[in-house]
């Protein structure tokens, strides 16, 4: 080993010299990474085209982040994205030239300036935090420099300068127990009108002055039904609320002070509909329109009071606000889902019978039905109306359609990725015709003279472009087969929506992408996926199979409710086999290490009942499990219980089992954490893939230490209860945090570690033998970073060369946990900087390289740290041989070097996920690192020591040693010459 | 083994003034008056074995001499290898690795080096022996600087290095439930 490392280091001493620095280069960015940005499933969306400049929609998203769009090709033109906590709950525009959000459950006002998305100002809105949140921001287009906007939140009403978000007033409800529904502005008058619920019988009006917040008049009525639901608002007097059985409708009129209060069943209305009725919330006027179990109705209001139905529409119909066109015109538009295509049809609001304009768009049918649509409205020449739409689908996507296309398409479902995993290309076919060959030896020679020229400094400008769209267009990078390096993967992401996309890692396009509809559509129940697991990976005997994906999904919201899988094909997405729902629920998967005759690899749910289902179902699979059921053994998390459960797998069936594929599951261990003392925050464990080189890891000397190196090793991480809340909750004496080593075969504590004055976050990476976690040290202030490494001292005897040399040792006979090997562990603590969001570790593919952490910095970017800063064994003052190792001198904060940040100039926004998948060559592991955006690029910790980089240019050494050969001939030619010339003389 | 050579190989010619053969061929130049030939062919026997006595103590005087040649190369060697140092890099490698080689090529090359002193008089077993002593010498002295350099398996570290993990016989997995 130490000749290893003696030669590896020189090696590295060769190549450092080779390549000047670590970091990259400007023009290698997106040489072999690539960035995406996503704003997440819109909300909200919010016009502006008034002005003849950019026309733009400003929306907000369910990942939390406001954007401002280009509507012309969909473009991002700012973005923000707000943390996970600061829910935006409404979004508009005001004055025309700032957008206001209201964040954070009604607490939090901003206004960000319209043209390039900085913040104007931000309001801290006091008051208890409540679900709902009105914002109300006045219309009217004259400028108006002190409009405030007016926010109900938190039973109160807050007035706010729209120019410098200044408090103007404030008016409590909470004394008078009203719930406010709607705040209403009449166009061109200064009272606010507030209506709301109180004691949820009691229907109040509110008007109150619009400069001073003083009350005008304050009008009540009681309805002894009862209310339910919001109370939407049909004209400036006429209200509609359902009552609290939701069976009839109440028509709250005001009529000069007084409240009259009208009750309308909706049985009457609309026959045969049960009481599943909802009013919808698009605001039209004159109109309301209801949802029932079967269909959408629309409903006049008739000046004397009286509810006429105007139209019964499908219930998938999805229907927009109204826009109001001009004076007293009404739009609003209605879509309709086809087979494969999607009808638009506008109307107005005054002329119900006819469709205004009506539109056909063929839509990809793996878009799923359409969630929702925003209406925006711009003047043709011909000074008609024309209606732009934009359309959020099922997957998650925005779409604008505008004349009867679409204009623009947005994947933002690639937002809300959930699981990750990979998938190899199909093999290269052979067989290459000459015409292609020869084009591409042409290609080649001419780039590669490119680049000689940019190497000698003789390119012109326009021809460094050229070598720079050579290097960046690279078409090797992009083909869909596979490479000698294993470079060129396909990323298959789950997104929330139940979409699967397939990614091609060398430029990041979608490659396919399928909605999987047996774990969306078939049930009426919410469906929701899971996980992503490898389910068929053609190895030997199976390559005419494609490689395919399992996907866990779960029909309903609770534990218990049935799972639904499905296997898709990962070349081209279709749908292989699906079982959903399936006859059992699933609250763990398990990968087991065994694969039949045709690469699928064994799996196994567990189900509520902590019973075990085997898939595939097949009697292959039976007998493969059975003959190693024996060893199989699996472990629960119960972390609200604060306990770790093992269970062993009976292999005999019992009679009240309900097919031969489930098997019973019996308790081995518990580990109960005294629930007072300890709450668990964190488990993780080693990666079921990786790959570790070697169990021996030499230490200065040549001494050895043999790591303890076992797939069945959890981390668990646990704090005082007390401190289980965000930092600051708990003074450093009352929390403690507590990290565990468990092996979760026989439950056995392998290490326990007390922190005093420690508290979560805890995020935590466990590679071979080691475990590095990041945690919050509150007497210090400041963030930790400890590293747990964990050597078998069982085996540490075996220092005897001759008998190694003869092979007389037993470091490579099978191992079991219940031979409860004796375990001695080292451990270190360094302060960090940053927060941290993730943590993974660089996997490669013979573990013979070393590791670089991957941290998910707060500021959303990745940073590679060299495992080596993190060496338990680092010293004040490190020996001669120590040095020489590479251990370095300790020191008591962990660098952050500018140039390791993998993502360069980028940011992850929302970081949730870093993956790692190794590559073909072993220096090298692809990363990829998700959260509303996604990154991808892959690093080399040690550097390509085993390859020469992209851009080696192969044409310089072409030419030097073709100048070279014809050095010697000249000279061989000359010196015979001179010979012959010394001869005659 | 330098000297050897010299002895050896740069010989181009030689005027043997022992030179005396009575063959009429070589005498067609008469006698310079007043020399006689028969004092001198009288005492010829005599002084041929004088002149053999000093040529083979000449030859075994120079095989003593060649053999303790890599003597010298030892301490020169000696002293490179120090200022090496104990760090692997080219300069050292480099050292060592022709400390290895030329004792070993010196060994291969034993019956060349003393066969210009071959004589059925001179003994070259012992300053043979001493030539393979020294260059066994040097090899080792090379040996000991490759180990000090680290690149001998002499260690446990060096055989249990590439040994792979131990086979598992449990599997457990499970965790968190999914939600």
């Amino acid at each position: 080993m130490a000749m290893a490392i003696r030669l590896s280091i020189l090696l590295l001493f060769f190549l450092s010299s080779l390549i000047p620095t670590f970091s990259l280069f400007e023009d290698q960015v997106g040489f072999m990474d690539w960035h995406q940005r996503y704003i997440g499933k819109v909300k909200h969306a919010v016009f502006h085209t008034q002005k003849a400049g950019r026309k733009r929609v400003v929306v907000s998203t369910e990942e939390n982040v406001i954007a401002s769009l280009d509507l012309r090709r969909g473009e991002i033109f700012w973005r923000h994205v707000l943390g996970a906590n600061d829910v935006i709950d409404k979004v508009d525009i005001a004055l025309g030239k700032y957008v206001i959000t209201l964040s954070s459950e009604g607490s939090i006002l901003r206004a960000w300036n319209l043209p390039d998305g900085q913040m104007v100002w931000e309001s801290f809105l006091s008051g208890s935090k409540s679900f709902k949140a009105l914002l109300t921001v006045p219309s009217n287009l004259k400028v108006d420099l002190d409009s405030p906007i007016f926010v109900y939140s938190g039973a109160s009403l807050h007035a706010i300068s729209s120019i410098d978000g200044e408090y103007l007033w404030k008016k409590d409800f909470a004394t008078e127990g009203t719930d406010v529904h709607q705040l209403i502005l009449p166009g061109g008058s200064d009272i606010l009108h507030v209506v709301g619920v109180s004691d949820s019988s009691q229907f109040d009006a509110y008007e109150i002055d619009f400069k001073s917040g003083g009350l005008l008049k304050h009008l009540s009525a009681s309805f002894p039904g009862g209310m339910n639901g919001e109370i939407l608002p049909i004209s400036g007097d006429r209200f509609v609320v359902l009552d609290a059985l939701r069976s009839a409708l109440v028509l709250i009129t005001i009529k000069n002070g007084h409240i009259h209060l009208e009750q309308t069943y909706v049985s009457d209305l609309i026959h045969g509909s049960s009481g599943n009725t909802v009013i919808l919330p698009s605001k039209l006027s004159g109109i309301f329109s209801l949802r029932t179990d079967n269909c959408i109705v629309f409903v006049k209001v008739t000046n004397e009071g009286k509810l006429n139905v105007l139209e019964k529409v499908d219930k998938s119909v999805v229907v927009s606000d109204a826009l109001p066109l001009s004076e007293g015109e009404q739009a609003f538009a209605l879509v309709q889902h086809g087979d494969s295509k999607i009808e638009l049809s506008v109307r107005l609001v005054h002329d119900m019978s006819s469709n205004h304009l009506k539109e056909t768009v063929k839509m990809d049918h793996e878009r799923g039905f359409v969630d929702k649509i925003f209406i925006n409205n711009y003047v043709r020449t011909d000074r008609s109306h024309g209606f732009r739409a934009l359309i959020v689908m099922e997957d998650h996507s925005l779409l604008l359609l505008q004349q009867g296309e679409i204009v623009w398409t947005r994947d933002d479902g690639l937002a809300s990725v959930i699981d990750v995993t990979t998938s190899e290309l199909p093999v290269e076919k052979v067989g290459v015709s000459v015409a292609k060959v020869e084009h591409s030896l042409f290609e080649w020679l001419k780039g590669h003279m490119l680049k000689l020229k940019g190497t000698l400094m003789l390119a012109t400008p326009e021809e460094t472009v050229a070598i720079q769209k050579i290097k960046l267009q690279n078409s090797e990078k992009s083909k869909m087969t596979r490479d000698h390096n294993g470079f060129r993967r396909l990323l298959i992401l789950l997104t929330r929506a139940g979409k699967l996309y397939a990614l091609h890692t060398g430029d990041g396009r979608v490659v396919w992408s399928t909605l999987l509809q047996s774990l969306c559509t078939t049930s009426q129940q919410q469906c929701a996926c899971l996980k992503l697991h490898q389910w068929q990976i053609p190895h030997h005997h199976a390559l005419d199979n494609n490689p395919s994906v399992l996907v866990i999904g779960r029909c309903g919201l609770s534990l218990t409710s049935l799972s639904a899988l499905s296997t898709v094909d990962a070349y081209t997405g279709k749908e292989l086999q699906s079982t959903s729902p399936a006859k059992h629920s699933t609250v763990q998967v398990i990968s087991l290490p065994f694969r039949d005759s045709i690469e699928q690899q064994l799996h196994l749910l567990i189900d509520a009942d902590k019973r075990a289902h085997l898939y595939p179902p097949t009697p292959e699979a039976v007998h493969i499990f059975q003959r190693e059921s024996e060893n199989v053994y699996w472990y629960s998390v119960e972390s609200e219980a604060g306990i770790l459960r093992g269970y062993g797998v009976k292999k005999t069936h019992s009679s009240n089992m309900p097919n031969d594929y489930c098997f019973e599951t019996r308790n081995l261990w518990s580990v109960v954490f005294p629930s007072e003392s300890e709450k668990i925050i964190a488990t993780v464990t080693r990666k079921p893939n990786e790959v570790v080189h070697t169990q021996a890891k030499v230490i200065a000397d040549e001494d050895v230490m043999y790591k303890y190196i076992s797939k069945n090793m959890v981390f668990v991480a646990t704090v005082s209860p007390k401190a289980s809340g965000p930092i600051g909750s708990a003074t450093p004496d009352e929390s403690v945090l507590v990290v565990y080593l468990i092996d979760t075969v026989t439950g056995r504590i392998l290490h326990r570690m007390t922190h005093l004055g420690s508290q979560g976050p805890v995020h935590a990476v466990l590679s071979e033998n080691w475990v590095v976690y990041h945690y919050f040290n509150l007497r210090a202030h400041r963030y930790e970073m400890s590293v747990i490494e964990i050597y078998d001292q069982s085996r540490a005897e075996n220092k005897d060369v001759l008998k190694l040399i003869v092979g007389k040792h037993n470091l490579t006979a099978p191992v079991s946990s219940y031979s409860r090997p004796e375990v001695t562990t080292k451990s270190q603590s360094y302060f960090f900087t940053h927060s941290v969001k993730a943590i993974s570790v660089t996997s490669t593919a013979k573990g013979i390289t070393s590791k670089h952490l991957l941290i998910g910095t707060i500021g959303d970017q990745v940073l590679a740290l060299d495992k080596r800063f993190v060496d338990p064994r680092r010293s004040l003052n490190p020996t001669q041989a120590e040095k020489e190792e590479g251990l370095l001198p300790l020191t008591d904060a962990l660098p952050v070097i500018p140039q390791s940040y993998v993502t360069h100039a980028f940011k992850v926004e929302g970081l949730r996920g870093i993956e790692t998948v190794p590559a073909k060559l072993e220096s090298t592991s692809l990363v990829f690192a998700y959260g509303v955006d996604l990154f991808y690029t892959r690093i080399a910790p040690s550097r390509t020591y085993d390859s020469l980089t992209e851009d080696f240019n192969y044409a310089l050494l072409l030419l030097t040693i073709v100048a070279l050969v014809v050095a010697i001939f000249v000279t061989w030619v000359l010196s015979e010459r001179k010979d012959l010339q010394e001869k005659w003389r | 083994m330098e000297k050897g050579k010299g002895v050896m190989g740069s010989r181009k010619w030689a005027v043997d003034f022992t030179d005396n053969s009575s063959t009429a061929s070589t005498r067609d130049i008469p006698d310079p008056p007043g020399f006689t030939r028969a004092s001198l062919d009288q005492d010829d026997s005599s002084l041929s074995r004088q002149k053999k006595d000093a040529e083979s103590n000449w030859k075994s005087q120079k095989a003593w001499e060649v053999a303790q040649a890599p003597f010298k190369n030892l301490l020169m060697m000696g002293f490179m290898m120090w200022m090496a140092g104990n760090t692997v890099h080219l300069f050292s490698i480099g050292i060592t690795f022709s400390a290895l080689w030329q004792p070993l090529s010196a060994l291969q090359g034993v019956g060349k080096v003393f066969e210009p002193y071959k004589d059925n008089k001179v003994d070259l077993l012992a300053p043979k022996l001493l030539y393979i002593a020294l260059n066994l010498g040097g090899m080792l002295l090379g040996v000991w600087k490759l180990n000090t350099l680290g690149l001998l398996p002499t260690h446990a570290s060096d055989w249990v290095s590439s040994l792979p993990p131990a086979h598992e016989v449990e599997f457990s997995g499970g965790g968190v439930a999914l939600n």
